[in-house]
């Protein structure tokens, strides 16, 4: 009988070794687009062989397993079927249920296990707990900003770093305090209360254009949670898992702040909305030229190179079939229309990228901000799509500008711009974009979809 | 339990590092999927719940692991559904020019 047991746990972890290695080659795989689905099916093998060798684990009781998988099932089915607009939302959402999934078992381990628990595992546990709870909130707090149901602007108030910092003090205090003597069970949801709190805390001040970054450092705190709980289960798999979804959201979050020359720090604690409401204000009266949709139409029909710049206004319109029809019109005329894609447009790393996929705008169309940065100087029209800050002149030339510094799509050196935008109203972060009033900058007034679609209207018209 | 520790933290470093060297090498352009298929991957916690669930030492203990159980596997089944969905929908534009 112990031979046998002993059998199934080499057996169980000869399975786990296999899906370790399937996951790593599933993240390989991702490197491209033409190898990208193979990198799926390598995920969904592995992960369908870790769920069915552990299932084989001696002396299971199968009951309240099969109903947690089945109702998973049916809640993970519409969250895999959501609009693409929609998944900036979808993916906080997930790291919040990743999360929740984390701080669960850990907290029905420490209960299981206390009092007798060694110091390095008890360390762990109120690792994993106290990232699992903060992910958790954070990430709904998160989801809450991007679906719209809480406010977008950051709320700040007087001494909240503060406050944030004392909170996470006392977090780990009453850590070191249960790591020191296990027995005190009492002080465990008092962490874990602190650890949910401050996660709420963390993302309140954060605004919807600095998401991006929180979004990826929420992923590589979940996927950390998930590698301290591999620890305490002494689970391989878990720690692997973790460390490749802990290395991922790192990487995204250096890559996104690069994008917005911030730092970690000045994200987290910054509160973007606050900064610059004075430089703001420095307004005289400058002029816009405005145009028509028509004569929009006919500075596209008579260009050779068109560089379209969509931003997330782009996504809020839900204007990016109309864009694509629009691409399909142009380069019909034999107009070469390519995209330039900022590495922080929109909500979330890489959204641009699926919204145009999704029209069936072909992705060797879709050119990232190094390369295509040069090209602007060659480019009869750069049309701006509801993207603001990413082309701010400002971020390259006035030093006291809050986004000096940024690296921002050159479309300043195109020979026109055009830019459709609902009013003159500045951005998100209310900083003034100069871009605006350029000699070779044409304002298109209007919602995005509606005014790319009388421009698409126009090019049928036009007859050629 | 020293050297199960050392082991762990051996596998923990090692996979960082071919984590950090495989994603750097991922194009921009898949940024969306690469976040939701690790966030699937991710969700292979849910192995950690079952075992919870399926031993059965307390009711708190499988209430907290089938509530864990669901969350993760509904991070699993739509994680990789929506990774699919978005990337049936990258299409190149250059076969089409070949002919």
């Amino acid at each position: 009988m112990n031979s046998e047991i002993a059998g199934g746990q080499i057996l169980i972890s000869a399975i786990y070794l296999v899906a370790s290695a399937l996951f790593i080659l599933s993240l390989k795989w991702m490197s491209g687009p033409t190898t990208a689905r193979r990198g799926i099916l390598a995920g969904e093998i592995g992960m369908v062989l870790a769920i069915g060798g552990t299932l084989l684990h001696h002396g299971m009781d199968y009951k309240w397993i099969v109903v947690g998988l089945v109702f998973g099932t049916i809640i993970g089915i519409p969250l895999g079927s959501v609009q693409m607009t929609a998944v900036p939302q979808r993916t906080a959402l997930s790291h919040a249920f990743g999360a929740l999934c984390v701080t669960l078992v850990g907290t029905a381990e420490f209960y299981l296990r206390t009092p007798s628990v060694p110091k390095f595992m008890m360390s762990v546990l109120c690792i994993e707990v106290i990232l699992g709870g903060l992910t958790f909130t954070g990430s709904l707090m998160a989801a809450g900003k991007l679906q719209e149901v809480l406010p977008q602007r950051p709320i700040t108030y007087k001494g909240q770093n503060l406050v944030n910092f004392l909170l996470l003090g006392i977090a780990i205090v009453l850590a070191v305090m249960l790591v020191h003597d296990p027995s005190q069970r009492q002080l465990y949801p008092f962490m874990v209360a602190i650890a949910v709190v401050f996660g709420v805390l963390l993302v309140i001040p954060i605004g919807g254009a600095d998401m991006p970054t929180v979004i990826s450092l929420l992923n590589s705190y979940a996927g950390l949670s998930a590698a301290a709980m591999g620890f305490v289960l002494d689970n391989k798999l878990l720690i692997i898992a973790g460390a490749l979804d802990g290395s991922s959201g790192l990487i995204l979050s250096i890559v996104m702040s690069k994008a917005m020359n911030r730092s970690f720090t000045n994200v987290l604690f910054g509160a973007f909305g606050q900064v610059q409401a004075s430089t703001a204000a420095a307004g005289e009266a400058k002029t816009a030229k405005s145009a028509s949709a028509e004569e929009a139409a006919g500075i596209l029909a008579a260009a050779n190179r068109v560089v379209v710049v969509p931003g997330y206004g782009m996504a809020v319109a839900q204007a990016q079939h109309k864009v694509r029809e629009l691409y399909d019109a142009l380069t019909k005329k034999g107009v070469d229309v390519k995209f330039a894609i900022h590495p922080v447009a929109g909500r979330m790393p890489g959204h641009m990228n699926v919204l145009l996929a999704e029209a069936d705008i072909p992705y060797d169309r879709l050119v990232e901000m190094d390369e295509i940065n040069g090209d602007f100087a060659q480019t009869d029209v750069a049309l701006v799509i509801g993207a603001n800050d990413v082309t701010n002149p400002a971020a390259r030339t006035d030093s006291n500008s809050p986004i000096f510094g940024m690296p921002i799509l050159d479309v300043d050196k195109a020979r026109t711009v055009m830019v459709i935008k609902r009013g003159m109203s500045p951005g998100f972060a209310g900083i003034d974009n100069p871009l605006y009033y350029l000699d070779q900058t044409l304002m298109l007034f209007g919602d995005a979809k509606a005014f790319v679609n009388n421009i698409v209207k126009e090019l049928a018209g036009s007859g050629h | 339990m020293g050297e199960t520790l050392i082991n762990a933290l051996f596998i923990f470093m090692l996979a960082g590092f071919i984590g950090f060297e495989v994603i750097r090498r991922i194009s921009p352009l898949l940024h969306t999927p690469l976040m939701s298929i690790t966030n699937a991957l991710d969700a292979i916690a849910v192995v950690g719940a079952i075992v919870l669930v399926g031993e059965h030492k307390s009711n708190f203990a499988v209430i907290l692991g089938t509530i864990a159980i669901i969350a993760a596997t509904s991070n699993i089944v739509g994680g990789f559904l929506i990774t699919d969905r978005m990337l049936r929908m990258f299409k190149s534009s250059r076969p089409a020019q070949k002919p």
